[in-house]
């Protein structure tokens, strides 16, 4: 029997690491993710769980640690975000490069400067290419069900990556909804045991990790982290969430599919503001127009050929960015075009950046957009590629 | 009618945003005072930290650049080097100079750096939500340490007045409190004494203020200042650490 609580973003992941009760957190404060690991530092506190948290100096001290205690051979989580992601940026490339599948919640805060506390996705971006699987939620419920699936991706023998969970700072991580947990032991059952592949400590078998690889091999480490990202992880996400399914009767894919099956036009848009814009799509179906929607949920690695089968047949697509990469397009209007560019035919793309450092998505910016892609569905031309919404005068 | 107080011209009109009791405000002014007592305000650069005393910017009445979270001495020997002639000072607490810019301070210091610092100790990560510093006291509650730090997994608290004062390149530590007006007065002059060092070239200068944090001490204002008097200073015992070296000798 699911337990169906109200509860904030920040709480529901901090339930999901309660359940399954890693060995070691290291972790630094950091609003807005900071309500997570303080609620976890109270189940620690209140025997609840048997995790060893260490309250570090800083999120590159936090980094560190959690690398020294999963190639100790621990099952390690921690949660960061906006600057302190950034700040762990140099340790992201040794977790993965290391092989340590740790997993971490990125509660998705902008950059500084301005300095700002609120949400957008400069920060999960700026780690794209760390080498980390990186599932994206819609909401609270998808937070914690992506974190749960996150330690068997993570740990899976094909895979042995580490894994960050993104939700929106505030909007998800702040804001309370409804959610149905699992049972604690069906969690448990779920992800197992941990078994680590080559813990220190192996008297027999001793181990050095990280040690120095020039131009010899370095290639080589590098192109097997590229085939396990490239060939194994898709595959293994979608197995652990068809076993999921089972367990919890919702259903998760490498992205979500809304309306589209018979769309002409599409948003492509990533976590919170997914909601807002379905709404949307709603309504302009209600009128008739056959508008749908795609919800990226695995970014990295990010699925070319589904996404191409997905959006190929349409006419028109914007893909809304809440991050940009400045002087070039949004990082996933880049993937969506990389996507779609082997078809031979294949729909007009736009580039929409949204919402940095919290401003507000609103109905209406996705009724405008999607309105221009009905224009552009009807003429096929297209005047600007990319361009600013909901920008002040 | 005559007037006979007025605010210090080192502050602008802005009222603090600081929680009752909160003690930064009362730090903010000696800082403003003594700037304009040494008439300097117009050659001040102020760095702000990230901690509740992030938006300093907008009550300093000099300029100001906000820094990232424990950066704040690197940025302040950049703009140093670039204005020798300035008066460049940093207001950090102690997430932000004792926990993750550590290395900054420790370096800052170590090369002697001719900047003043302020560092406002108040046992705990204020602007977060009250989270363990490297200063909590043993016991001492948060909301990272529900039940108290305990040395065996959370360490002891860090001494920076102490540390500092070992390193061989600051001319000028001190710890102050800023708990009564006995306190507020040594405060002051330690704090005009940090500027001076650093209008005499004679190098790094630090002042560690201890500071109240009611709202997440779980404190009233008053009970805040006496757990401060009681509990803070056997710990952090107030005095100078560290003088220039003439005046040692006489
Ligand atoms: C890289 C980075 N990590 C974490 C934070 C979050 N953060 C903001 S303020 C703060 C602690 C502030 O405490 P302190 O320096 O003691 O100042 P106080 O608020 O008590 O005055 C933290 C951890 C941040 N802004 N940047
Ligand atoms: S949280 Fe603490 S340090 Fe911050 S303003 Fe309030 S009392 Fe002052």
């Amino acid at each position: 029997m699911a337990r169906v609580m109200a509860v904030t973003g920040n709480e529901a992941v901090a339930e999901a690491f309660r359940q399954i009760n890693p060995d070691v957190c290291a972790a630094y404060p950091i609003t807005p993710q900071t309500e997570l690991m303080q609620r976890f530092a109270a189940f620690a506190a209140n025997g609840k769980v048997d995790t060893e948290i260490i309250l570090v100096e800083s999120e590159h001290s936090a980094m560190s640690a959690c690398i020294g205690a999963a190639t100790a051979g621990g099952r390690v989580a921690t949660a960061t975000c906006g600057p302190g992601l950034a700040l762990m940026w140099e340790m992201l490339f040794v977790a993965s490069g290391m092989r340590l599948p740790i997993v971490m919640a990125v509660v998705n805060r902008s950059l500084s400067a301005p300095i700002n506390i609120h949400c957008d996705h400069a920060d999960a971006m700026g780690a794209r290419d760390s080498g980390w699987v990186q599932l994206w939620s819609e909401n609270a419920q998808e937070a914690y069900d992506n974190t749960i699936q996150a330690f068997r991706i993570a740990e899976h023998v094909d895979v042995r990556l580490p894994a960050l969970v993104c939700m929106d700072g505030f909007i998800i991580g702040h804001s309370i909804t409804r959610i149905e947990f699992l049972e604690d032991e069906l969690v448990k059952g779920f992800t197992g045991e941990y078994t680590p592949l080559n813990p220190l400590l192996d008297i027999d078998n001793p181990k050095s990790f990280g040690p120095l690889v020039l131009t010899d091999q370095y290639h080589e480490y590098k192109y097997a982290q590229h085939e396990v990202m490239w060939t194994k992880v898709r595959d293994v996400v979608l197995g652990v969430a068809a076993e999921f399914e089972k367990v919890s009767g919702r259903r998760y894919g490498l992205f979500e599919s809304y309306r589209l099956d018979d769309a002409e036009i599409a948003l492509v848009i990533l976590n919170s503001a997914a909601g807002t814009a379905k709404d949307v799509v709603d309504s302009f179906r209600e009128r008739g127009v056959k508008a749908g929607l795609l919800k990226p949920r695995l970014f990295r690695p990010f699925p070319y050929a589904e996404v191409a089968q997905a959006l190929g047949g349409l006419k028109a697509v914007a893909v809304l960015d809440r991050a940009d990469s400045f002087g070039g397009y949004g990082p996933v209007f880049t993937e969506v075009c990389s996507a779609l560019y082997p078809l031979a035919k294949r729909p007009a793309v736009i580039n929409k950046i949204y919402g940095l450092g919290g401003r507000d998505f609103l109905p209406q910016h996705a009724e405008r957009v999607l309105k221009e892609l009905e224009e552009i569905a009807q003429t096929g031309r297209v005047s600007v590629i990319k361009e600013y919404i909901g920008v002040r005068e | 009618m005559a007037v006979s107080r007025r605010r210090t011209e080192g502050l602008t009109d802005k009222p603090f945003h600081y929680c009752p009791g909160c003690t930064h405000g009362i730090i903010h002014r000696l800082v403003a005072e003594a700037l304009v007592e040494l008439g300097v305000l117009g050659l001040a650069v102020g760095i702000c930290p990230v901690g509740c005393a992030v938006f300093a910017y907008d009550y300093f009445n000099c300029d100001m650049i906000q820094a990232a979270h424990g950066r704040a001495p690197a940025v302040a020997t950049g703009v140093k080097r670039v204005l020798p002639d300035r008066v460049v000072f940093t207001y950090q607490g102690d997430g932000d100079l004792a926990a993750i810019g550590t290395a900054e301070i420790i370096h800052a210091a170590s090369r002697g750096e001719n900047i003043t610092v302020i560092f406002v100790n108040n046992a705990v990560f204020g602007m977060t939500g009250g989270q363990m510093a490297p200063t909590t006291l043993l016991g001492q509650k948060t909301t990272t340490t529900p039940f108290g730090r305990r040395v065996a997994d959370a360490g002891f608290p860090l001494r920076v007045a102490e540390m500092l004062a070992a390193v061989e390149g600051p001319a000028y530590i001190a710890r102050v409190a800023v708990s009564s007006p006995k306190n507020i007065l040594r405060a002051k002059r330690a704090v005009r004494r940090a500027f001076e060092i650093q209008l005499q070239g004679l190098g790094f200068a630090l002042v560690e203020v201890l500071s109240t944090c009611p709202t997440n001490w779980g404190l009233s204002p008053p009970e805040a200042m006496r757990w401060l008097e009681e509990k803070m200073i056997p710990v952090f015992p107030l005095g100078e650490f560290k003088v220039p070296e003439e005046e040692e000798q006489c």
